[in-house]
């Protein structure tokens, strides 16, 4: 990675190091905004709220078994919406083309017998198609997104009773399939009360956490860029190691035969790659680039029909992954599969921090943002809250988090947070301006970068 | 209180206005401190400085963007001590700003725009007679002889700055605060504006013009207040004779600047980029040609002007053969290095080595939530990237030399460019064209609204690219920076090429004459 080939090029010196307070927010990861530390706060708070208000109801294992295998799929669905919405689109047709795959597998499986992996694969090739059909008209015909899902909807929805006569299909009893919605993780007991691949998993991501630090602040150093203070550094790993422990035991002390769930794991592996496919990679700054600008993202060079388009289809795609995790969950593909997913799915991702006018937005931040919705519902239901209230609950829920943030971005940033953060390095803003000859300065640029292979 | 006048007084006139101790901090930064000014009735007061000196920040604290409560000082207007809660409550008492971007909207006419949110009304049903005849009333004053029912739309740049005046003037303005107003008009616009405000005074009206042009400053100011880094540097009387370009140059950068272009050997080889009889059709009108049959040629370290007016067809031309952005490609050849290349976007252009300054940085040049890093990378994404995954390391220090070495002015390249001031924004946006190794360099006004300062060093940078052996196109309605800097000069006019001149056989005359007339190749010899 950081060959010597650049070094020929003296690095720049990195500033000197300040403390400031806005680095809390490292705490949460890369490119975390304020509203993210704070929808995170709210999470735990409604946690704590409810867990104090059920009498420990909300954190008993079994709670949290149907809290991620009743919710895995939107909280899925809000992975692929983030992106569209990054990219300045949205998407209104994901329930119903959740609800057309779902019913074309089931039916793969209850009358053309397939095994329940090409099944599967079946289901994700009809979510790409559709995908490339809808990615078609927004990016290559240049409809906008919210009129070709809102025809997808439509057409998806029609597509599924079509298919399925508008009835109900179910999967055969004890089929395989199954397992990816309401699947538990194996577990060879040896006489131990706790779910051992649970364990095992934890350990593995505590493990992961630590190393991943450690790995990127020595690449930091290397690269000679500020590094987190380490006293951040360490309470972010230990905050996470807390959570992962504690999430871990109480998911493996479930009744026996439970586990972490499947969902839960595919969940998990899906907000890695997308994090990781969002921050780090072209196609993930090309997404944020043509979401905050679309015309100086052409004028840069970036191909900003394929971002569309890849959007549009990896989205269909994630649709139809949820659709195919609802399907083995209940087990049958019902006309009404999917109904008002999609709004759950861009509520979370609105609570989550991102901006209706694109360019902005984390998939942590809409994963978390969903965790609040599904929290809330899960609480309220377990305290007896009927679902008019709910409702109506929900809906402030989203209106208060969005109004906040507006509000507090109207008043021109005065988090506190940011403040100091600004405030600390004042005294650099104040170049002496240049003397009698500005071109006495080397003007020698970087030349080579590595990398650009020519 | 209000009637004495720290500045020296010029006036014993009690002044319309006095912004007294005005200090003004952001997070970060101060922005101004301690600043004090006084604007007599009926008198132009102008106010210059480089890009960051405080003007706007100003300006914002009198028109109430900055509340009461934000700053420190004192705004005494007409004798009262002022309390702004924002730009309703200083508008109320006559203080209006004309800002660079207009608030008009496009799809409205001149009328619905000269009176949106405060329209004339009986009975809660808009009076359209009445606005119409008040609005040709306020048209005649400005002097724009359009029809009112006209979108703004089609209207050009210096109609619409027209049309926001007589908005101002329809709200009651007696203090005018202009921002830079002749930034993006032609030489005829700029005189007819100038001549407004001149014709403003004489109904009592006060002005505060922001501009870096200092021969506007000359001819219409009373007086001039020089800031620099948030404090005001000297304030001087234009009647007096005590201003000259020299002396306000020197107030604004704190140095006399001993020529306004560095000096440069340039060292020219061949041709290496030639576009031949390009046509290119207008976007949304078909029948009409942007171009027709052009042909032009750049040679390596050669720096080459277009000039012409706002409107010419420059930027047209220029994004159409940086890879077809604007309009549809008709017909024409693009040769580079002999060969032809055939640029589908851009970036098939970028990829051959063109690179192309958009002269609206905020609209085109930059992603405004993209911080200085991301920015710097943007168009060359691949240098830092290896298999798809962006490099941080490499990324950081790309930004870093280029933070250094145009002398970016940020606290650290995570800041957001929104935050950064125009001529460093200006910056940034080189720094990410020239990070894609250009051999052929396109820039579309790159000076445009940055002060004298900020001009030199970029000046600096356009030699230093030429004399690593890129061919530059600089588009310009500033003749005398095409003159200063350019070797050799087209001229465009109605998105024909009419002239082909080496510098030393252009003068400004010629220039003007081959940018405002069709007849072809005949202004000399």
């Amino acid at each position: 990675m950081s060959d010597d080939s650049t070094t020929s090029e003296p690095a720049q010196k990195p500033p000197a190091r300040r403390f400031r307070l806005g680095e809390l927010r490292l705490l949460m990861g890369l490119q975390s905004s304020g509203r993210q530390f704070g929808i995170l706060g709210a999470l735990v708070a409604i946690i704590v709220f409810f867990q104090v208000l059920t009498g420990g109801k909300t954190l008993d294992p079994i709670n949290l078994l149907n809290l991620v295998n009743g919710n895995a799929y939107v909280l899925i669905l809000a992975v692929g919406m983030v992106l569209v919405i990054i990219a300045g689109h949205i998407d209104l047709s994901v329930g119903s083309v959740a609800a057309f795959v779902g019913i074309v597998v089931a039916i793969s499986i209850d009358q053309w017998h397939l095994p329940w992996a090409l099944a599967l694969l079946l289901g994700l090739a009809v979510g790409a198609l559709v995908g490339a059909w809808q990615g078609f008209w927004v990016a290559y015909v240049g409809v906008p997104a919210f009129i070709v899902t809102l025809a997808g909807m439509l057409i998806f929805r029609g597509a599924n009773q079509f298919v399925g006569n508008s009835t109900s299909v179910s999967l055969p009893a004890g089929n395989t399939f199954a397992f990816l919605g309401s699947g538990y993780l194996p577990d060879p007991a040896w006489g131990v009360q706790l779910n051992l691949s649970t364990v095992v998993l934890g350990a593995v991501a505590v493990a992961l956490v630590v190393v991943r630090e450690a790995v990127r602040r020595r690449g930091a150093r290397r690269a000679g860029s500020e590094l987190v203070p380490l006293w951040a550094a360490v309470v972010r790993v230990a905050v996470l190691v807390v959570v992962i422990a504690g999430a871990s035991y109480l998911f493996a002390k479930g009744p026996a035969g439970t586990s972490f769930p499947v969902s839960g794991v595919i969940l998990v592996v899906l907000v890695l790659g997308y994090s990781f496919l969002s921050n780090r990679t072209v196609i993930g700054r090309h997404i944020y680039a043509v979401g905050g600008n679309w015309r100086a993202a052409e004028l840069s060079g970036v191909k900003i029909r394929r971002v569309n388009f890849f959007v549009m289809v990896n989205m269909s795609v994630i649709a139809a992954f949820a659709g195919e995790m609802w399907v083995a969950r209940a087990a049958a593909s019902g006309p009404g599969d999917g109904i008002g997913w999609e709004l759950d799915a861009i509520a979370a991702v609105f609570i989550g921090g991102a901006a209706v006018s694109g360019g902005i937005g984390t998939i942590v931040g809409s994963v978390v943002g969903g965790l609040v919705i599904a929290v809330l519902n899960n609480g309220l239901s377990l305290l007896g809250v009927s679902s008019d209230r709910v409702q109506i609950i929900k809906g402030m829920v989203l209106l208060v988090a969005v109004g906040l943030d507006v509000y507090s971005k109207s008043r021109g940033r005065p988090s506190i947070i940011g403040r100091l953060q600004r405030r600390a390095l004042a005294p650099t803003a104040e170049v002496p301006p240049p003397d009698k000859t500005p071109l006495d300065t080397p003007l020698d640029m970087p030349v080579e970068h590595g990398g650009s292979g020519s | 209180m209000s009637a004495q006048n720290p500045q020296a007084g010029i006036d014993v006139v009690p002044p319309i206005l006095e912004m007294r101790g005005i200090s003004k901090e952001f997070p970060g930064v101060k922005a101004l401190s301690d600043v004090s000014i006084s604007v007599g009735p009926g008198q132009i007061h102008a106010v210059a400085g480089e890009n960051g000196a405080g003007k706007s920040t100003l300006m914002k604290v009198l028109s109430g963007v900055h509340p009461y409560g934000s700053y420190r000082g004192d705004i005494v207007y007409e004798g009262k001590l002022q309390r702004f809660r924002g730009v309703g409550s200083s508008e109320a008492v006559g203080i209006v700003t004309i800002h660079q971007e207009f608030a008009l909207i496009p799809e409205l006419s001149i009328t619905e725009n000269i009176f949106l949110g405060s329209e004339i009304t009986r009975g809660g049903v808009i009076d359209w007679g009445e606005e119409n005849r008040r609005a040709e009333e306020l048209l005649a004053l400005v002097g724009l002889r359009e029809h009112p029912a006209t979108p703004i739309k089609h209207l050009g740049v210096g109609k619409q700055q027209l049309v926001e005046i007589a908005r101002a003037l329809h709200k009651d303005v007696k203090l005018l605060i202009l921002d830079e107003p002749t930034a993006t008009l032609n030489g005829a616009d700029s005189q007819h504006l100038l001549d407004l405000i001149l014709g403003l005074k004489d109904r009592g009206v006060s002005s505060i013009i922001i501009s870096h042009k200092l021969n506007e400053i000359e001819q219409i100011a009373d007086s001039i207040t020089i800031l620099r880094d948030g404090h005001a540097i000297e304030t001087l009387s234009v009647k007096a004779h005590e201003v000259d370009e020299d002396r306000i140059i020197r107030g604004m950068v704190g140095r006399s600047l001993q020529s306004r272009f560095p000096d440069r050997q340039p060292r020219i080889g061949e041709v290496f980029f030639e576009v031949r009889d390009w046509t290119v059709r207008h976007p949304q009108s078909p029948e009409r040609l942007v171009c027709k049959n052009e042909s032009f040629s750049v040679r390596r370290g050669e720096i080459v002007g277009l000039a012409g007016l706002m409107g010419a067809g420059r930027t047209e031309l220029a994004m159409s053969v940086f890879g077809r952005s604007y309009g549809s490609y008709v017909s024409g050849r693009i040769f580079k290095d002999g060969r032809e290349i055939v640029l589908n976007d851009a970036s098939e252009a970028i990829a051959h080595g063109i690179a192309y300054v958009s002269e609206d940085r905020t609209a085109l040049g930059l992603n405004l939530l993209d911080d200085v890093k991301e920015s710097v990378v943007s168009a060359g994404l691949g240098k830092v990237a290896r298999f798809g995954l962006v490099d941080d390391g490499e990324e950081r220090r790309a930004a870093e030399s280029y933070r250094s070495g145009l002398r970016i002015k940020t606290p650290s390249i995570d800041e957001g460019v929104s935050r950064l001031s125009g001529g460093n924004q200006q910056k940034v946006v080189l720094a990410k064209w020239m990070f894609t190794d250009p051999e052929l360099l396109i820039l579309d006004e790159p000076t445009r609204g940055i002060d004298v300062g900020a001009k030199f060093e970029i000046y600096g940078i356009i030699q230093r690219l030429a004399a690593q052996g890129s061919g530059i196109v600089l588009i310009s309605s500033e003749l005398p920076e095409l003159l200063g800097i350019c070797d050799r000069i087209y001229t465009i006019f109605e998105g024909a090429i009419t002239n082909d001149l080496a510098v030393a056989d252009a003068d400004p005359e010629t220039l003007m004459r081959s940018i405002t007339t069709t007849q072809k190749k005949a202004a000399t010899r």
